[in-house]
């Protein structure tokens, strides 16, 4: 099965096409370590109208790559396989589990005049997505903790159960042309708040969690960015992803379809506050409302807790809760008229910050700058190139050209520990320039028609002083 | 049973001669004194005062019945009261002439009612028919009358503190009228009437004088008014009208006390509470006119504390009979023989005892549940400190459930408290600073009172033993500590910078690094005090204690180096740094280390290892078709600075300064 999206034909007819996913495979080979057994030891495979046998062969293949590169570096094996036409992503997330991930180069297509079959030009450009297979595994341990825990629970059987089920949907939302270096980072957006709103939070929080003791962890996002998290990084960092990529979108369509509209749900009769739950019971009156609410796995002390996960929404102020057991139509109702009114309050002191923040920052629609920030160690990134993010569509506001030059430079920022500095002059006019600085990394994209060298390198550090003026940048 | 008496009576009592047949005790109100008259003065007039400097005995002629007794203010002249036409005086300055003299009340046949002094030679006699101002010349044995009054009198009050005498005017003698003193003045008050519950008909006296007393409260002068229940007006219970008396304007009527029972009262003030005593029920009430309830224009007040009676007083007997094994002999309190006066003075004539009424802080916590108004009348109390700290550490070691709202409420009126001071002393450096010529009669220096309760207090009584009791959930630890950090935020005040580290140190002892993390980012954890980014702090840790996991670190410990761009950068990581260090120390010993270890700097001092290198030109290589590619590594010091702003100070942050802050 090819995945393919023409993307772009220009005036030769000529047709590009973008990265797409081949196959992907998890297999273990300790589950059929001897010869005739081999189809046991695949656990996933997708597509899965593939042969039996070709299934068999790819996953001997992937085996063998690792096998034969862990001779000449035993603790750092393989990690992809570059071959013409595709690359091969290798990923050993638990031991003696390994997902696999080939994905197909980009090409161009020429058409040929005489009637020939058209030539096929693959691209060898650097690709950001092994970061695309840890956010796979990521997600899955999300929802159903670790492989280990499926084997202990019901063996192979409820395992390989729970793979299909799990990324038979999933690859269905990976969306590889539009992977960029966002999603390497796969950082969390912070939203800017003053030190008193965010203690009133802070407050809140630790008050709910003190009165509804089932109540474990607590974050809090506004405009799908994040305030406060109660959970680890790691958790919150694939939490946001799932969230901001697929529960809020999922929601956000009612709200826009308009008061009037069908599609909009029945808001409970609150009169008092305007808080809904997000996962769980829609209508806390109705009385055959179901209260389900999905689990996720997250560290603990002792390896992995399972929780359940309460997403309650106040205008654009999300609030989800994290309780440890089974949740019951009390509690629903006393977190509804605990958290309801609160957050209703919280969330226009924030709407107001908001607002105030914005005004200062300028009525300009197009950000003067163009840069993309991301911090390693708290995870905080921040955009004014991507307009707006959804799980399908990835907007940008600049050619893609240029993402792909941000993406090399990334690569190259990955293959060296020292701080570095790289100024890019794209084809046509722009200059991009990327800065790592320590933990940091900020890349600027300017446009300046015959600035030399020398202006662009002031441009940015004006850029620092102004936009990260409490960022110790070195220069 | 835990103490419950919150009234005592003084430990110390003025003892004196009890009254009998030969003995007469008189007691002035204006210098506290109690008079023991023996045989009319022939044999002998003690004066005790509330210090022995006041005391003095002396010996008098009989010259008849003494009605009163009192000495000028500085015991310079005594004034004695025999008849009811004159007054006598007799010096007591040095090297003046003894011998008595008299003055008669001007006004014909009126009766003298009483005299008072309101200076050390001024003195005011109360007539039934007006008031006569006089000046005293002690050389000359002869008084001057300065001002003088006519008005039908019942009765008068005198309130020593504020120089004013009230009059009881009219049939009824419900129309009080006050006149005050000062410097040689009399001034005549804006004269106001009491409500009586019931119109007697025909008209009589019906407002008498043990139901008035007058005092000041809060600064302020109020004219107290008993009013005893009537079967016949809808008051089923008695109770104490406050009317306050300012010195301009009129008399208003501003607080009413609910007594809830019948019966026989008696008023005191202590530390500017009302105190009322019931005699049937041998108890007391305490009322707090600052307290208020909501929504009434004019203030309702029900007692803060259920009635309880005095703490029961032991008489250690005295005199050469006593033995010391001998027990002391109970008191009976509450006694018909009590006399109380104002402001709260307690007198057992038959018994010969002076007592000053107190009120006992520790057993109110108990008795009153509602810790926020707990809290209200606490703060206006003048021995308020640690028991003040013990709520908050009592409030604190419950640690039930919902008790985080009750933390912040405690928490944001010890603050209002504390702001105000500052603000007060603030100003009042500023008023210094600009030059004492402008008014600087006008500005005294803020007085700070029991109740500014400081960041070090609560520190040093109550936080940092709480963060380190055992079998407190580090959950609510920070939770408390953060919400003092957003009280104090919220009254605008600068956090200390030990109230971070606290902050830190659990934060660090318990792992919860992400959480630390983002208190640096949205600079809950700085302002105050530059402090460095948290990469130090997270790097070193990971230096320290390498074995600690610290998952999140995606950096390698060679990565530790510290700021020595600006020299202000380093002296301030170092601070943070220490803390965090000790609580790494703490975390990883499991035991508390100091926090300010001497070590440290030295500490820091080993990791700041920069290499400086020249400053070469850059690389230029070309790379791809029509590209570029610079590589100005060797531009790049290979020291890193990472600190998030140190320096530029909260002024010129913006608000969304967390936005680059991440």
């Amino acid at each position: 099965m090819l995945m393919i999206s023409p993307k772009m034909a220009s005036g030769m007819q000529e047709k590009q096409y973008t990265p797409s996913l081949l196959s992907f495979f998890i297999y273990n080979p300790t589950f059929g370590p001897r010869e005739g057994e081999e189809e046991k030891k695949i656990l996933f495979y997708h597509p899965s109208d593939v042969e039996k046998n070709e299934k068999i062969r790819n996953v001997g293949l992937c085996e063998a790559i690792v096998q034969f590169t862990r001779t000449f570096c035993p603790t750092k094996p393989a990690k992809s396989l570059h071959t013409q036409k595709n690359r091969q992503f290798f990923f050993e997330p638990e031991e003696n589990f390994w997902m696999v991930m080939v994905v197909r180069n980009p090409m161009i297509e020429k058409p040929n005049k005489d009637g020939k079959p058209p030539t096929v030009e693959y691209q060898e450009e650097e690709m950001l997505l092994p970061s695309c297979l840890l956010q796979c595994y990521s997600m899955y341990k999300l929802f159903n903790g670790t492989f280990s825990r499926a084997m202990q629970a019901g063996g192979v059987e409820l395992l390989m159960q729970k793979l299909e089920k799990f990324f038979y949907r999933y690859l269905q939302t990976l969306h590889l042309q539009s992977c960029d270096l966002l999603d390497v980072f796969g950082g969390i957006s912070f939203f800017p708040l003053d030190k008193m709103t965010y203690l009133k939070i802070q407050s809140f929080v630790n008050r709910v969690e003190e009165s509804l003791s089932l109540i474990k962890y607590t974050a809090f996002l506004y405009n799908d960015q994040l305030i406060w998290s109660g959970l680890e990084q790691d958790d919150m960092r694939i939490l946001y992803k799932y969230l901001t990529t697929s529960l809020f979108p999922r929601h956000s369509e009612p709200e826009l379809a308009g008061r009037d509209s069908p599609m909009r749900p029945e808001v409970a009769g609150n009169l008092l506050h305007y808080g809904r739950f997000l996962t769980g019971p829609t209508n806390l009156k109705d009385p055959e409302a179901k209260f389900r609410f999905p689990k996720i796995f997250v560290s603990a002390e002792d390896g992995y807790e399972e929780l359940h996960l309460i997403v309650y929404k106040v205008h654009s102020l999300v609030c989800f809760l994290i309780a440890s057991v089974e949740l019951t139509r009390e509690f629903c109702e006393q977190l509804d008229s605990l958290v309801g009114p609160q957050l209703t309050l919280l969330a226009s002191d924030i709407c107001e910050q908001f607002t105030i923040n914005r005004r200062i920052s300028g009525p300009e629609k197009e950000p003067q700058f163009k840069f993309i920030y991301f911090n390693h160690m708290n995870l905080a990134e921040k955009s004014t190139i991507h307009m707006r993010k959804t799980a399908s569509v990835c907007l940008t506001s600049v050619h893609p050209d240029l993402m792909k030059i941000l993406g090399d430079i990334n690569c190259d920022f990955a293959r060296v520990d020292e701080d570095e500095e790289i100024i890019v002059k794209a084809m046509t006019d722009y200059w991009v320039v990327g800065k790592k600085s320590d933990q940091r990394e900020l890349y600027v994209i300017l446009n300046q028609k015959n600035a030399n060298l020398i202006e662009v390198n002031e441009e940015v550090k004006r850029l620092c002083a102004t936009q990260f003026n409490n960022i110790f940048f070195l220069d | 049973m835990a103490e419950e008496h919150y009234l005592e009576l003084s430990e110390n009592p003025v003892q004196f001669e009890h009254a009998s047949s030969v003995n007469n005790v008189f007691f002035d109100e204006a210098n506290k004194q109690v008079f023991a008259v023996r045989s009319g003065g022939a044999t002998g007039v003690v004066v005790k005062g509330p210090d022995d400097k006041s005391s003095v005995a002396f010996r008098m002629d009989d010259k008849g019945e003494v009605k009163c007794i009192k000495f000028s203010i500085g015991n310079k002249i005594l004034a004695v009261q025999r008849t009811s036409k004159s007054v006598d005086f007799i010096n007591f300055i040095p090297d003046y002439p003894h011998t008595e003299f008299s003055q008669e009340c001007k006004t014909k046949n009126a009766s003298i009612l009483g005299f008072c002094w309101t200076n050390w030679n001024e003195v005011v006699f109360i007539t039934d028919q007006g008031i006569e101002f006089y000046q005293v010349f002690p050389d000359k044995r002869s008084l001057k009358l300065l001002k003088s009054q006519s008005i039908n009198v019942n009765w008068y009050q005198y309130c020593p503190e504020t120089a004013v005498i009230l009059l009881s005017t009219t049939v009824q003698g419900n129309i009080l009228q006050p006149f005050a003193f000062r410097n040689g003045t009399m001034s005549k008050m804006s004269k106001f009437e009491i409500e009586l519950p019931v119109v007697p008909k025909p008209a009589k006296l019906s407002l008498s004088e043990r139901d008035i007393a007058m005092a000041t409260i809060y600064g302020q002068l109020y004219v107290m008014y008993l009013k005893h229940h009537s079967r016949t007006a809808n008051s089923p219970s008695a109770e104490v009208v406050l009317y306050h008396l300012s010195r301009e304007g009129s008399c208003k009527k501003s607080h009413v006390l609910k007594l809830n029972t019948t019966g026989k009262f008696a008023l005191n003030i202590v530390d500017n509470l009302v105190v009322v005593h019931h005699q049937s029920s041998q108890t007391s009430l305490i009322f707090d006119i600052k307290l208020k309830e909501p929504d009434c224009a004019l203030n309702i007040h029900q007692p803060v504390l259920p009635a309880r009676s005095i703490h029961p007083y032991r008489i250690p007997l005295s005199g050469p009979a006593a033995v010391p094994s001998q027990p002391p002999v109970p008191c009976q309190l509450y006694s018909s023989s009590w006399s109380v006066f104002q402001p709260d003075i307690i007198i057992s004539a038959s018994e010969g005892y002076l007592w000053y009424l107190q009120v006992k802080l520790p057993p109110t916590v108990n008795l009153l549940q509602d810790k926020g108004k707990l809290m209200d009348f606490l703060l206006r109390r003048r021995e308020c400190k640690m028991v003040i700290l013990s709520v908050c550490s009592q409030i604190l070691e419950v640690g039930e459930k919902g008790s985080l709202p009750v933390v912040a409420t405690v928490f944001d009126k010890l603050n209002q408290v504390y702001k105000d001071y500052l603000e007060a002393e603030q100003s009042y450096t500023q008023a210094m600073e600009s030059g004492p010529s402008r008014g600087s009669a006008a500005q005294k220096r803020p007085v700070r009172t029991q109740a500014v309760i400081d960041q070090s207090d609560m520190y040093t009584h109550v936080l940092s033993s709480f963060t380190e009791r055992k079998g407190v959930s580090h959950k609510f630890i920070i939770a408390v500590l953060m919400e003092y950090i957003r009280s104090l935020n919220q009254f605008q005040i600068t956090v200390q910078h030990y109230l971070y580290e606290l902050v830190i140190k659990t934060l660090v002892q318990h792992n919860l690094f992400y959480m630390l993390h983002q208190f640096l980012q949205y600079h809950v954890l700085s302002d105050s005090k530059p402090l460095v980014s948290s990469n130090q702090e997270l790097i070193l840790r990971r230096r320290v204690c390498g074995s600690v996991d610290a998952p999140h670190l995606p950096l390698s410990p060679s990565r530790a180096r510290l700021p020595r761009r600006a020299g202000y950068v380093h002296r301030f990581s170092v601070s943070l740094l220490n803390c965090v260090l000790s609580g790494v120390f703490a975390a990883v010993s499991g035991e508390h280390v100091p926090t300010r270890t001497p070590a440290v700097p030295g500490h820091a001092e080993a990791s700041v290892h920069g290499q400086r290198r020249d400053h070469r030109g850059s690389a230029v290589e070309a790379a791809g078709s029509g590209c570029a590619q610079i590589h100005p590594q060797r531009r790049w010091p290979r020291q890193r600075v990472c600190a998030e702003v140190p320096g530029r100070g909260a002024a010129d942050r913006r608000p969304d300064a967390v936005l680059h802050g991440v």
